[in-house]
Formats: C-alpha cells, sequence, structure tokens
C-alpha cells in the first residue's frame, strides 16, 4: 500500500534521471521513456483501483506525523487525476517516437516529459501547501523547457510570455502560502482546514482565498487570467502542446477545486459565486475566441479555457452533483483534449500546414483519421453517446437542481458553439476539397505510431460515454470524499484529532 | 519592526510590478525578481518576527527552552529563493534568446503569436 503513493512520482523521476545519464545513446534514449510511461500507466491505474477499494490513502514522508512532515494523500479525486495523467503520460510517449525531431531528442525531451508527468503527480498527490508549491515549479520549469526548446521566434515569443505570467502566478500563490502561514501557522492542508474552521480573521482567510484564485486561476487559465495560453500553445511542437492542453492547466483546476473544497469553505456565500460568474466569463470569452480563429491548435487552445468554465462552474455550484460533474469532465476532457492535439500533429505531418484555408480533403485520402477526428470533437461538443455529454449532463442537471439557471443557459450555449468550431474544422480540414494552391508534402513514414495511441484515447472516450455508469459513481464517490472535510482531515492527521 | 518590513515588502511590490509594466523585456525580469523578493520576506515577516534562539535541542537535554524562532518559515523561504534564483536564470537567457530572434527590447512588438 504505502508505496503504491511514491510509485507515480519515483516512476517518472527515475525514467527523467536514467534517460538523461543515457544521453549518448538514442536507443535507450527512445526505449526507456516509453518503458517508464507505461510503468507509470500499471502504477496510476494500481493506485485507482487500491483507492476506489481501500479508501483514502495516506503516507507521512520519513515517518514524520501529520502536521509536522509531508504528507502524501490520495483520495479518489487524485487518484483519478493520476490515473489519467499516466494514460496521457503514455499515450504521447509513443506519440513522441515519430513526433519529436533528433535535435529536440538530444537537447533533453524525453528527460524534461518525464520531469513534468513526476510534477503533475505529485502536486495531484501532495497534501501539503508548500510541497504543492514546489511541484508547481517544477512542473513549470520543466514545460518552460519544453516549450522553447529548439525553437524559433514564434516558439520563443510564446515561451516569453507563458514564463512571465507563470511566475508572476507562483508569486502570488507564495505570497498567499506565507500570509495562510502567518494566520493559521500551519502548512499541512488537513491541519489548516482545522485550523482555519476554529480561526478567528475571516476577513484575512477571505482575502488569501482570493489570492490563491488569482494564483490557480493563471494556472488554470480562467476569465481574465488566460492570455497567455492562446498566445504560446500552438507554437511548440504539437506533441508538447497536446501534454500542455491535457494535463497543465487541469492542475491548476485541481489546485483551485482542492483548496476551495478543504481549506476555503468558511464564506461560500461569497468565494464560490464568484467562482461560478468567472466559470461562465471563462465560458464566453473562451468559446467566442475560438469561433474567431482559423488554425487548427488555436481553435483548439481558445477551447481549453472554455472547458475550463465547465469545471470551474461544478466548483462554484458546490453541490455534491456538481463536484462529481467537474470530476467526470475533468477526467474527460483530460483525453479528449489531448487527442483532439495529436490528431492535429498528424494533419499537421500530413499536410505540413495547420490553416485552415489550405486544408482539406482528408476525409476523401484519410477516412481512418477523419473518424478519430470525430470521436473527440463530438465528445468535445457534448453529443451523446461519448463522454463529453454525460460531462455536461451531469454540471447541468447540477445546475438546475442548484436554481442557478443563467450558468446553465450559458452552458448550453457555449456546447452549441464549440460543436459550431469543431463542424468548422471538420468541414474545413476534413470535408471540403483540397484546395488546389495547398502546399505539398512527402508523407513521412512511422504514421502508424502516431495514430496507435490517437485510436487508444479515441476507444477510451467511446468506452466512457458507453459505459458512463461506473466512472459516473466513481466520480460520485470522489465528490463525496470532497465535500466530507472531516474524512480527509480524519485520515491525515489520525482518529486523535 | 513589523512596520518597517511591511513598507519594505510593499515597496518591493510597487518597484516589481512598475517595472513589470515598463516596456522593456529587461525591466521585466528585474519585476519579477523585486516580486520574488517581496514574497519571501512577506513570508517572513507575516509568520511573525521573533527574538530567539535557533531551535536547537542541547546534547544534555530533551527540550529546547528559552524563547526559540520558528524555523518553518526561514526553510520555506530558503527553498523559495533556490527556486526563483533558478527561474530567473532560466528566464534570463530565454530573454536574452527572445531579444536575439526579435532584435527588440520592446514588448510590444512581440506580437507574431497572437493573433
Amino acid at each position: 500500500m504505502t508505496p503504491l503513493l511514491v510509485l507515480p512520482i519515483v516512476i517518472p523521476l527515475l525514467t527523467a534521471a536514467v534517460t538523461l545519464l543515457a544521453h549518448g545513446s538514442p536507443r535507450t534514449q527512445r526505449t526507456v521513456p516509453v518503458a517508464g510511461a507505461l510503468g507509470l500507466l500499471v502504477a496510476g491505474v494500481l493506485l485507482l483501483w487500491t483507492v476506489e477499494r481501500q479508501g483514502i490513502l495516506v503516507l507521512q514522508l520519513g515517518n514524520w506525523p501529520a502536521p509536522f512532515g509531508i504528507t502524501l494523500v490520495a483520495d479518489l479525486f487524485s487518484a483519478l487525476m493520476v490515473a489519467v495523467t499516466s494514460l496521457i503520460g503514455a499515450a504521447v510517449a509513443v506519440y513522441s517516437l515519430v513526433a519529436i525531431d533528433e535535435t529536440r531528442e538530444r537537447f533533453g525531451y524525453h528527460p524534461l516529459l518525464h520531469a513534468l508527468l513526476a510534477s503533475v503527480c505529485g502536486a495531484f498527490l501532495t497534501g501539503d501547501l508548500f510541497n504543492l508549491y514546489v511541484w508547481f515549479e517544477v512542473m513549470l520549469m520543466a514545460s518552460f523547457v519544453l516549450l522553447a526548446l529548439g525553437g524559433g521566434r514564434p516558439q520563443i515569443e510564446g515561451a516569453m510570455k507563458y514564463v512571465t505570467l507563470n511566475l508572476v502566478a507562483s508569486a502570488f500563490f507564495l505570497a498567499a502560502v506565507g500570509i495562510l502561514y502567518g494566520v493559521a501557522g500551519s502548512l499541512n492542508m488537513a491541519d489548516l482546514a482545522v485550523k482555519l474552521e476554529n480561526g478567528s480573521a475571516p476577513g484575512v482567510t477571505t482575502v488569501v482565498a482570493m489570492l490563491f484564485l488569482v494564483a490557480f486561476g493563471i494556472k488554470a487559465g480562467v476569465f481574465p487570467l488566460f492570455f497567455w495560453l492562446p498566445a504560446s500553445y500552438h507554437t511548440p511542437p504539437v506533441v508538447v502542446s497536446a501534454l500542455f492542453a491535457g494535463l497543465l492547466t487541469k492542475v491548476g483546476v485541481y489546485a483551485l477545486i482542492r483548496v476551495f473544497t478543504l481549506l476555503f469553505v468558511h464564506d461560500v456565500g461569497y468565494t464560490h459565486t464568484l467562482i461560478l460568474v468567472i466559470a461562465g466569463l471563462t465560458m464566453i470569452t473562451g468559446v467566442l475566441g475560438a469561433v474567431s480563429q482559423n488554425d487548427f491548435r488555436r481553435i483548439l487552445s481558445f477551447h481549453i479555457v472554455s472547458q475550463i468554465g465547465y469545471m470551474v462552474m461544478g466548483l462554484g455550484l458546490f453541490t455534491r452533483l456538481a463536484l462529481a460533474g467537474s470530476v467526470f469532465y475533468i477526467v474527460h476532457h483530460i483525453i479528449v483534449k489531448t487527442n483532439l492535439f495529436l490528431v492535429s500533429g498528424v494533419v499537421d505531418r500530413l499536410r505540413g500546414t495547420l490553416q485552415l484555408s489550405s486544408l482539406g480533403g482528408l476525409y476523401e485520402s484519410r477516412p481512418l483519421l477523419a473518424g478519430l477526428f470525430l470521436v473527440p470533437a463530438l465528445s468535445l461538443a457534448g453529443l451523446p453517446p461519448f463522454s463529453g455529454f454525460f460531462a455536461k449532463l451531469a454540471l447541468i442537471h447540477a445546475g438546475f437542481e442548484a436554481e442557478q439557471y443563467l450558468i446553465v443557459g450559458v452552458a448550453l450555449a457555449v456546447g452549441l458553439l464549440t460543436l459550431v468550431s469543431m463542424m468548422k474544422i471538420w468541414a474545413e480540414a476534413f470535408w471540403k476539397p483540397l484546395p488546389p494552391d495547398a502546399p505539398e508534402t512527402p508523407v513521412q513514414g512511422g504514421l502508424s505510431l502516431m495514430v496507435g495511441p490517437i485510436a487508444v484515447l479515441a476507444t477510451v472516450t467511446v468506452l466512457i460515454g458507453l459505459g458512463a455508469g461506473p466512472l459516473f459513481e466513481i466520480s460520485m464517490r470522489a465528490a463525496d470524499q470532497l465535500m466530507d472535510r472531516e474524512g480527509y482531515i480524519r485520515a491525515v492527521l489520525g482518529d486523535g484529532s | 519592526m513589523e512596520l518597517l518590513l511591511a513598507v519594505v515588502v510593499g515597496g518591493l511590490y510597487a518597484g516589481g510590478i512598475y517595472l513589470m509594466l515598463r516596456r522593456s523585456i529587461v525591466k521585466i525580469i528585474f519585476g519579477l525578481a523585486l516580486l520574488g523578493h517581496a514574497a519571501n520576506l512577506l513570508i517572513f515577516t507575516s509568520a511573525g518576527l521573533t527574538r530567539g534562539r535557533a531551535p536547537l535541542i542541547p546534547v544534555s537535554g530533551s527540550v529546547a527552552g528559552g524563547t526559540l524562532a520558528d524555523p518553518l518559515p526561514q526553510a520555506v523561504i530558503l527553498t523559495a529563493i533556490v527556486i526563483s534564483f533558478g527561474v530567473v536564470a532560466f528566464a534570463l537567457v530565454l530573454f536574452r534568446r527572445g531579444w536575439q530572434a526579435a532584435e527588440t527590447d520592446d514588448p510590444d512588438v512581440l506580437r507574431i503569436t497572437e493573433t
């Protein structure tokens, strides 16, 4: 039981170290990352399975008792996130074998990829606020280099914007941690939850909560803090975009959900209503941005923003069903969004451009790829029987139950606009005939290694859609655990407190 | 002492944000560094300034007596300093590459990734 909690962090770190040491051997540099990613997948699924059967797992690192040492905690929400991260990690590791050029490989693409996976898993598993900050920084460092690696001017420019805004977010996060320590005198999240509940300064606590909202909001890309995202996500190699799109912003959303269910629930009427308003505005601005774009990857980037709105909406409604909807939505979104970016990578490889105006004819020449695009695209828009439908259904149901009709209307309208822009990609890139002036690029080999992960992720999307029951039941139980703060606190601090 | 440090922290934040708003990518980095320092001093101040000894337990006893300084904020700040050192070093290199690629120090010219 104990090693399971460390494995999702240790496996990718070890993989990164070995890959780094095997600097001179390209073959080792290619086999070890795939093996490591598959190992992580096994560990992630095992962790989810164990947490699902045994409840919240807790590990006190170095055997220091809870509020003093660093604690690793895996409740169902964390375990789900780790499992889905490991799935994405495996898909991306295989896809990278053909999608990443030799120069980037030589400059350490594979170790960075695994450092990123380790830090994302670490952020999901930690039960300590400062430790969360450290994992965020590890994640930022890895993502900075991945984003800038081997690039020309657009990539460097995108990276500069990304780096600046994320560092500002880190500064806010650090300041918030500091003030919170001054107020409550602890950094362990369970301990903080107890101390804030009995705290005497609700005003200061709300201020700190807002600081966390800004810090995590920048990372998650919510309105009005998302501008770094569409300015940078379309510049690096597609597979890096796919990884970022799937995982990074979701770590921000995870952190938001964690602190606003565990720590800051003293003034729900103020904080969570604000979050709900932000969620609505995020959906609208994201989808409007997407509709106005004409580049495959830029459309997808703006859709990340609008989809973040849905996840945050569940947190804003703050009921059991709404949180379950959020959890379900994050799981569905990570898979679908990564997959869409991976499809755009194949399109880029086939045609050499992602401008919709010079694309076309892909349905005729590559019907399988077209089908593999449609599955995640329709799922993203929320059409049955794919996973997105059930995710949206739960959120909208929760919205009606909470009598928040405005946000429900926004969510439905944004779903429709999502469908519009997905159909735009479909019509332009796949359905219309190839324009005569389109640049002709020879098809390079190795496409099967790119299409393979896409097919696997698309299958998972369909499976989640067809068998939504089990995953939704797990999401409900994860939401139960999120609402039941006492359970989390007892698991971390022991029965004595 | 708290008041003095509060003024210093506020000044650092103001200076950092002012520098970041200037039209120069070099000043953005200086601004980021100042924000980091401000956050570190903020932790130091808000955790409470105590005039005390290091929390070491003497060899002869099992409990450290007297007034002790809280070691945790110092550990936190030390970690944060190391992290921000690495991050600022990376940002410097990245911004230098950006300057080489775009041959400008003006962030307003860096618009080719926008629409």
